[in-house]
């Protein structure tokens, strides 16, 4: 098993025919992941990669019974792209594109809140590397080969050091059953919390390495939430130690703004979570090594 | 991005608040002007810089007359500005802003941003004005009042009744205070705001509810639809480095250290700087290049980097994913080509390829030392520095 997506999964590629989801794409389709179509408005009934376009993600959910789909859209655009996607029944959305507003992203978390549990959208992202099953699919950007299958968990903000914790890990012969990048933005789909509670359902992870950085609360409110309602251990890693306060590094999210969101703060609150800290991101690999040993 | 004083009360003016009357001026001369024209017999010179705290580093200064004024302009204008926000090097005063000074009977404290954990916006109100937020939470957090506003819906009346409520606001003036906090809301919720604080926000004498000082900070990420809001920019408020790189898609901070960083990735290049850290050393700056690490980049970066004359060592970390290490190191070559560096530089690259990415390295006349984890790489990098160091 895995989370949000395995073999099986029916994916549609939103913002389809552009150049970055055409590479994508067939990056997705080359790693085995089931590709069932794309959408781009005003193309639809064309023919692109071999697959099926349509101009709505409605057609193309009715068309290719599409469970999951992926967003290269702009940010412009991005929002009122994955609230079309939630409209149609999509049940898991990644948002790769960087760079929406947060206000956009404000109104799509609200804007979701129509649907019950069930009909409910997962979206992941936006500004984020996707979520990989080893072995089963691929919703994402990354390269799949550095990915091994195993029963390690990953959930993180960041597309390149979510890759060196993989590499470090595939070198020590340790895999990973599903990673997901949740994205470096302030106000995102998914959270690490959220992340958390599908783990600790899955029957084939049996360890969570969390790579959390500066700013906001999610990764504190992930550890009290391991704490309270987790049996699987966590292992975390946070970015930034050398971040000065009030600058945004790189990812808009990344801004030490109050009590708790430094990177020093965070890893004590984590410990006190009884969360394993992993002390520097050389040494990732190692210490979820020494964990799963136990 | 950050924008004046004088800029973030005009748009105050704008949604409906009360501001005291003031203008912008160039020069002494011009300054003397505008407080003629502004009329009354007490002016506040107000140096416009980025940044909060003026008034202790000398950046304001209370006038008796239109001499003072052009006296007081006179010598802000053309000079930096050191506050305990601006850092040692301080920022540049081009203009500065006279207003008419006010009769203060409380001084309130209003400020709106978004709230991560609930994502919705939130309002932060005191009773305990002119001090920074931070301040307050330490000294006085019993007067804090927070307000969540969701945003699809807005700020309603009573909630902004509420909060002057337990401002202890007088009856009289209750709905002007909350026609305030809810012009806040519009403008931080219409503009693409992401803070928007009031400090002090006060009551004057004669029952008047004026902002005295304002600052703004917006989305980056909404100014393609904010035209009004990115004409405001003002780059000589901005670390010249940091204004270089974003013009060339670069995300640069600047930092104290002498290790110079070139990552790609956001993630990846704090995880590097904490490396080099844990390592001994200190980074001289975060710089991003983005997942792509494309040869071009490579060569902006490069010049960014040595531009730098704090930078002794460079370490270079790229972890290639879908793009190959063959090809990232093709870039760095080409790089060294057309910029002469003349310090240790270190690489370390990963991911696809990465053993025809070594080679092509290895391989050209480039001068470097080979890394081949991220540990390697920061210890390297600092062991490179104590040996120039020890020279």
């Amino acid at each position: 098993m895995s989370i949000l997506i395995d073999e099986n999964t029916k994916i549609i590629v939103q913002g389809f025919t552009g150049k970055i989801g055409s590479f994508h794409a067939q990056e997705m389709i080359d790693y085995g992941s089931n590709v069932v179509g794309g959408v781009t408005p005003g193309k639809g009934g064309s023919i692109h990669l071999g697959l099926p376009v349509f101009n709505t993600v409605k057609d193309a959910v009715k068309e290719t019974d599409a469970e999951a789909s992926i967003l290269f859209v702009p940010p412009s655009y991005a929002a009122d792209s994955a609230m079309e996607a939630a409209d149609a029944g999509i049940k898991v959305c990644v948002a790769i594109t960087d760079g929406i507003p947060s206000h956009d992203m404000i109104k799509v978390k609200r804007y979701m809140r129509r649907y019950a549990k069930s009909e409910k959208m997962t979206m992941i992202g936006p500004n984020c590397a996707g979520i990989i099953s080893p072995g089963k699919s691929m919703l994402g950007i990354m390269p799949g080969h550095i990915y091994k299958k195993g029963n390690v968990g990953i959930v993180g903000r960041s597309g390149t050091l979510g890759y060196e914790a993989a590499s470090q890990m595939k070198e020590l012969d340790i895999g990973v059953s599903t990673s997901v990048g949740i994205g470096g933005d302030p106000i995102n789909g998914s959270s690490f919390r959220d992340v958390l509670a599908r783990f600790e359902e899955d029957p084939d992870t049996d360890i969570i390495l969390m790579i959390g950085e500066i700013g906001g609360p999610q990764e504190v409110d992930a550890g009290k939430f391991a704490k309270e309602n987790m049996k699987k251990p966590v292992v975390a890693y946070i970015a930034g130690l050398t971040a000065p306060k009030g600058r945004v590094m790189g990812h808009a999210g990344a801004i030490v703004s109050a009590y708790g969101e430094s990177a020093v703060e965070k890893v004590e609150l984590l410990k006190e979570s009884g969360v394993t800290i992993s002390k520097n991101p050389s040494v990732i690999g190692d210490t979820i090594k020494s964990v799963l040993k136990g | 991005m950050d924008i004046h004083e004088y800029q973030a009360k005009k748009i105050l003016s704008d949604f409906g608040i009360g501001i005291p009357r003031g203008g912008i001026a160039y020069s002494p001369e011009n300054a003397e002007y505008k407080a003629k024209e502004i009329g009354g017999s007490r002016w506040v010179v107000k140096a416009q810089v980025h940044s909060g705290a003026r008034g202790k580093a000398g950046g304001i200064i209370i006038c008796n007359d239109a001499l003072e004024v052009a006296r007081a302009a006179d010598k802000l204008l053309g000079k930096k500005l050191v506050t305990n926000q601006t850092g040692p090097s301080g920022k540049i005063i081009n203009r500065v802003y006279i207003e008419e000074a006010s009769d203060i009977e409380r001084e309130l404290y209003l400020g709106l941003v978004f709230d991560r954990g609930s994502e919705c916006i939130m309002v932060v109100a005191s009773t305990e004005g002119g001090m920074s937020v931070e301040e307050i939470s330490n000294k006085k957090p019993e007067t804090i009042i927070r307000s969540k506003i969701e945003a699809a819906v807005g700020i309603q009346e009573f909630q902004a009744r509420e909060i002057a409520f337990n401002l202890g606001i007088e009856t009289g003036l209750i709905s002007r205070t909350a026609e305030v906090i809810e012009g806040c809301y519009r403008a931080f919720s219409e503009l693409d705001a992401t803070m928007v604080e009031v400090n002090p926000l006060v009551i004057t004498k004669d029952k008047h509810v004026l902002a005295l000082d304002c600052k703004m900070s917006f989305d980056n990420n909404a100014l393609f639809r904010r035209n009004d809001v990115s004409e405001l920019r003002d780059k000589s408020q901005e670390n010249p480095s940091e204004v270089y790189a974003s013009d060339r898609g670069l995300n640069y901070v600047g930092l104290d250290g002498n290790i110079g960083n070139i990552i790609n990735g956001a993630g990846l290049a704090m995880a590097s700087m904490d490396m080099i850290k844990s390592a001994g050393g200190e980074p001289a700056n975060f710089l991003d290049i983005g997942g792509g690490a494309t040869p071009e980049k490579i060569v902006k970066a490069f010049k960014l980097v040595s531009s730098d004359e704090k930078v002794k060592v460079i370490l270079v970390n790229i972890f290639a994913g879908i793009n190959r290490c063959d090809w990232v190191a093709e870039g760095i070559v080409q790089a060294l080509q057309t910029i002469k560096i003349d310090m240790p530089l270190v690489i370390r690259l990963a991911g696809t390829n990465v053993v025809k990415g070594n080679k092509i390295l290895k391989e050209s006349n480039i001068n470097y030392i080979e890394a081949h984890s991220l540990k390697e790489a920061a210890s390297k990098a600092v062991e490179a520095l104590k040996k120039i160091e020890v020279k």
